[in-house]
């Protein structure tokens, strides 16, 4: 029983009071921002980055994570109760979940919500504790050429599933690469695109860009849209579902963990692509479609799961290759390496403290948000109300603090603001931000691992597709870019996105 | 031929300049050979890959089919008090401390909401001082210039 041993040890390091606290920590903030419309997980972790230096690098990983998969809660909160998607990843749960409270039944849709993701959370740790491991032992026969067709398949993965225009993603993604460049270059030390600023030539740090192109960025487009107020459903009544719903809901929610963990697992494919999917899946197999964006419950209890399920297992990728699969995870890569651990199967090895300290972190967290949410439902109601005027000075102030503290250099704050500027006009030329970081995160990987394969076969490209293992990896990549540009599946996956904007 | 789709267009210009300036500056770096790449090798061809991308993207907007779209009006007055409120901070930090720097960063900010209101963001920039202080310097103990440093009391 080797996963048991572990997930004791795991145990013991999450049940430490610190990181408890932490953990605590995270999911309150998590659920706030959550909560709150206008303000993702992205720049929070981005705005938090600089600050978890000075915590123990497993403290600050829990209270990310915690961040991360509260924010999944918080944000059905909102959809539920104010028809307002905090994340993306709750438009789905608008569709039912609003309109079960409209029914009168918004405590039972919130506790469905909220029980739903608890057992996709509990499902999907499982499955990450007893996947991660032979997953890394894989990993361990990746030469270079297998990680940069690797990284090939993640990046295309990302934007295949993302919305959008797909020429433009992978654009955005190169671009990504291209700013990941920018700084001293490891072979030879020459230092590049830095235009004789001192400061450019450690490179561009994400927490800069995402902070830039997401919060600053995010709060000038918001502001824009002069305050469109909306009710909020005051009345909760009865947080317990009744017998009919509670059979309704049950089995939607072991579909759609399932569906959720296995999404969740596909690098880029992450949570809101299965609680799409899952929303699809119910309807077509519901004996009574009519029902659906009616109140029913299971259309509220699979996407809910899936989304969570999907969250907890986009850790996959990153724990066992070291590639991000989503933003929030390119981020997380970040919180690593401040700490000077490289994200990869090695970290398992190297640090199985902070391996499984995470996993059984991840199911903890989960039990706090259900114990958490549920009595502060009143609470969060309240904090909708706090109007944005006096919130997004607030975020500006956390912003420009964390950027500060990265390397106490004002510059640091300029260039967060000219990134404001440019992620401003991508907005309005509709290039998405998330990409550009994934590319920017794997940029120096990318080329040192493309140049080590090309040294390797002493400049041969065919390397890439005579070992089979790489082999595989592009094809597949390549198969997902022609499955995607088929006119018949352009159009299915333009309509699919279509309620998201 | 005529310019439907605005949003993809413009996007396609950015990409063709970003991507010709990237490969135009790499090919200033040693370029090496596959085997032994330089410095240059990588990103000259990603700033090309870059370029031929936006290519696409640009005559994909000129098609027939393409939908149309229009690029919305930039809101500059609140891109100029955003952003203005941000680098007006990090260039007042050092001289006049974290405190006054947090306090104008609110208020200036503030100004930027159509609804903006001075009591509100002068109560907003005094909570977030305060809250700053309790949760940056006291709790976390990152290291700021706190008062003005004419007055030498850091």
């Amino acid at each position: 029983m080797e996963l048991f041993d572990n997930l004791m040890m795991g145990f013991s390091v999450a049940f430490t009071p610190e990181n408890l606290l932490y953990a605590l920590l995270g999911c309150i903030l998590g659920t706030l921002i959550g909560v709150l419309p206008g303000i993702g997980p992205v720049p929070t972790i981005a705005m938090l980055l600089p600050i978890t230096y000075v915590l123990p690098p497993v403290a600050g990983l829990i209270m990310l994570a915690g961040i991360y998969y509260g924010a999944q809660y918080g944000g059905s909160t909102t959809a539920i109760l104010v028809a307002l998607p905090g994340e993306t990843s709750a438009v789905v749960t608008v569709l039912d979940g609003h309109q079960m409270a409209r029914n009168g039944r918004a405590g039972a849709a919130l506790a469905i919500a909220a029980l739903g993701s608890f057992f996709a959370g509990c499902v999907a740790t499982l499955l990450l504790a007893a996947f991660a491991p032979p997953l890394a032992e894989v990993a361990f026969k990746f030469g270079p050429a297998e990680y940069f067709s690797l990284m090939c398949l993640g990046l295309v993965g990302a934007v295949v599933l993302a919305s959008g225009s797909l020429p433009k993603a992978i654009a955005m993604i190169i671009l990504g690469l291209l700013l990941g460049m920018v700084g001293t270059d490891v072979n030879s030390g020459v230092a590049r695109f830095d235009f004789g600023v001192p400061e450019l030539q450690d490179g561009i740090d994400f927490a800069i860009v995402a902070m830039g192109v997401f919060g600053f960025a995010e709060i000038m487009t918001n502001l824009e849209q002069k305050e469109n107020r909306v009710d909020i459903t005051d009345k909760i009544g009865t947080l317990y579902p009744n017998k009919q719903e509670f059979k309704e809901a049950a089995p939607a929610v072991l579909r759609g963990t399932a569906l959720g963990s296995a999404l969740g697992i596909l690098p880029g494919g992450g949570a809101v692509l299965s609680s799409f999917a899952s929303y699809t899946l119910e309807k077509k197999i519901s004996k009574n479609p009519q029902r659906f964006g009616k109140g029913h419950p299971a259309g509220l209890a699979g996407p809910e799961s899936a989304n969570n399920a999907a969250a907890q297992t986009s850790f996959i990728p990153l724990l066992t290759l070291g590639i991000p699969g989503n933003a929030v995870m390119a981020l997380m890569v970040g919180a690593m390496t401040i700490h000077n651990i490289q994200p990869g199967p090695q970290v398992m090895t190297s640090h199985p403290e902070l391996f499984w300290g995470l996993i059984a972190s991840m199911w903890i967290g989960n039990l706090m948000l259900v114990v958490l949410n549920l009595p502060l439902i009143g609470l969060w109601v309240k904090l909708l109300k706090v109007p944005y005027r006096i919130l997004f000075p607030a975020i500006l102030v956390f912003c420009t603090i964390g950027v500060y503290s990265l390397n106490y250099n004002p510059f640091d704050i300029f260039t967060t603001a000219m990134f404001g500027i440019i992620g401003y006009v991508w907005s309005k030329l509709k290039c998405e931000g998330a990409p550009l970081l994934l590319g920017l995160v794997l940029g120096p990987m990318m080329e040192e691992n493309f140049r080590r394969a090309l040294l390797l076969s002493r400049g041969d490209f065919s390397t890439f597709v005579t070992r089979p293992l790489s082999a595989t990896l592009l094809a597949v990549a390549v198969f997902l870019v022609i499955l995607v540009a088929l006119p018949a599946i352009r159009k299915k996956r333009e309509e699919t996105f279509v309620e998201e904007d | 031929m005529q310019l439907r789709n605005r949003q993809d267009f413009w996007s396609g210009v950015m990409f063709i300049a970003l991507g010709l300036g990237f490969a135009w500056q790499a090919s200033s770096y040693q370029m090496g050979t596959a085997a032994r790449m330089g410095p240059g090798y990588f990103p000259f061809w990603l700033g090309i890959v870059l370029a031929l991308l936006g290519a696409i993207v640009l005559l994909g907007s000129l098609s027939k089919k393409a939908h149309e779209t229009h690029v919305d009006k930039f809101d500059w007055r609140i891109v100029f008090l955003v952003v203005g409120s941000v680098v007006l901070y990090g260039v007042i930090l050092k001289l006049l401390g974290v405190y006054i720097s947090v306090f104008v960063l609110v208020v200036v900010s503030s100004l930027a909401s159509h609804e903006f209101n001075l009591k509100v963001a002068v109560a907003n920039g005094i909570f977030l001082v305060v809250f700053t202080y309790l949760a940056f310097i006291k709790g976390l103990g990152l290291i700021f210039p706190l008062w003005p440093s004419f007055l030498g009391m850091n």
